[in-house]
């Protein structure tokens, strides 16, 4: 008879609270639809891994952590999946677009010194980069830095992804006034050659990679997945990155990041304190693409609607989504959606060349 | 618990902020040269 309570009766509060946490996710996944795809595997990994004497834990959790999140596989095949649904198209027609999404970028910096203040380097430099607002980039720099926090962080990049739209509004209205965001900015279409479509992620894998090294696996698979799409030729290839691979993926990756869902290592005054630091991330972040843009007003006769700033962060497409309709809001013509998609594109790419330097700086 | 309070981290690491951005801006500028570059060259020609 002891089996029925021995087992039971190892459960302690931090495992039933943990367990909670799981289901938390689930629930914010399945009834208020937030990043469904990892936050439901988390969810349930965190369930299973947190189970008193969980076999679990030690056995298939453990063994795909080591496949694919150890290694930084899973991450990294992921960004195939993601280089696939990418269009470059608004980008390649608009370059400087691109300078939005490096400045959407400070927000990893600025929280690298802040969490300074908190935690060693390796693990302030870890947290930073939440702010890249890409779960993948945020995996893989926590991993390769060896940082003990990395489920923390991975709960709370993907969870203020989710967050995006609740986060960015309050953050840009406060930073513009009525007047800037009803800036009109005609949208002129260039087409944009095949060849060009081509040529550019090969280009960029080359030119990134040559001045950031550490970035290579990042920029080199997501710039795979684009060249398989933009090809021509692969599109069974580029419908299975697109849909079953990133599925696939989505699935190892999110239950394979339970393993570090443990109340042991989840349970601490840290965590707090890594989940409040992600959110200053985003914030600043959003803030530091919307001055930017606002600064370049100072100089610029043709006016930028300062709001495309804030989609020069990774989170796509909510971000530049969220920009088209704040837009909208102010002004019922006016049309910025490809301007703010093009920068939330370029802040994709933005956001793996900051990880990349990331690891340059303290790997 | 690793918590530990130092504010003069901030200071210190505000080089890393520096390098970050500057580094940053400068790819993300080689970049953009190259897409100009990539569209003059291989552009629809009419």
């Amino acid at each position: 008879m002891d089996i029925l309570y021995k087992n039971l009766l190892a459960f302690s509060w931090q495992d039933i609270v943990m367990i909670l946490i799981g289901c938390l996710l689930i629930y914010l996944a399945i009834c208020k639809e937030m990043e469904p795809s990892l936050l439901l595997p988390m969810g349930f990994g965190t369930i299973l891994v947190n189970i008193p004497f969980s076999d679990a834990l030690t056995g298939p959790i453990k063994e795909l952590y080591s496949a694919g999140i150890a290694n930084e596989l899973f991450p990294l095949l992921l960004f195939i999946g993601i280089g696939a649904m990418i269009d470059f198209g608004p980008l390649l027609s608009n370059p400087k677009l691109m300078f939005f999404g490096a400045a959407a970028q400070f927000g990893i910096f600025f929280t690298l010194c802040m969490a300074s203040i908190f935690f060693p380097e390796i693990d302030a430099a870890s947290i930073a980069i939440i702010g890249a607002a890409d779960g993948p980039t945020s995996i893989a720099v926590a991993n390769t830095l060896g940082s003990k926090y990395v489920g923390a962080i991975t709960v709370a990049a993907y969870s203020y992804m989710a967050l995006v739209p609740i986060i960015q509004p309050p953050v840009i209205k406060l930073l513009t006034t009525k007047k800037e965001r009803q800036i009109k900015m005609p949208y002129e279409q260039k087409s944009v050659s095949k060849l060009t479509r081509i040529m550019f992620p090969i280009i960029i894998t080359v030119v990134a990679s040559a001045i950031v090294p550490q970035a290579t696996a990042l920029i080199g698979f997501l710039m795979f997945g684009n060249l398989i799409r933009e090809c021509g030729v692969l599109d069974s290839l580029s419908e299975t990155a697109q849909k079953v691979l990133a599925n696939l993926i989505t699935i190892f990756l999110g239950i394979s990041v339970a393993f570090n869902m443990t109340s042991e290592q989840f349970l601490k005054p840290d965590t707090l304190l890594i989940l409040g630091l992600g959110l200053i991330a985003f914030i600043v972040d959003t803030a530091g693409g919307v001055l930017f843009a606002k600064l370049l007003n100072v100089f610029s006769k043709k006016k930028i609607n300062p709001m495309i700033g804030a989609a020069g962060i990774s989170a796509f497409p909510m971000s530049g989504r969220i920009v088209h309709k704040m837009a909208l809001e102010e002004d019922p013509q006016n049309f910025i959606l490809m301007h703010s998609i093009g920068v939330n594109v370029s802040g994709q790419i933005a956001s793996v060349i900051a990880g990349g330097i990331i690891l340059n700086l303290f790997s | 618990m690793n918590i530990s309070f130092n504010p003069m981290n901030f200071v210190s690491n505000l080089r890393y902020m520096g390098i970050g951005m500057l580094v940053i801006f400068v790819v993300i500028g080689i970049i953009i040269g190259a897409t100009i570059l990539i569209n003059y060259l291989f552009s629809n020609k009419k």
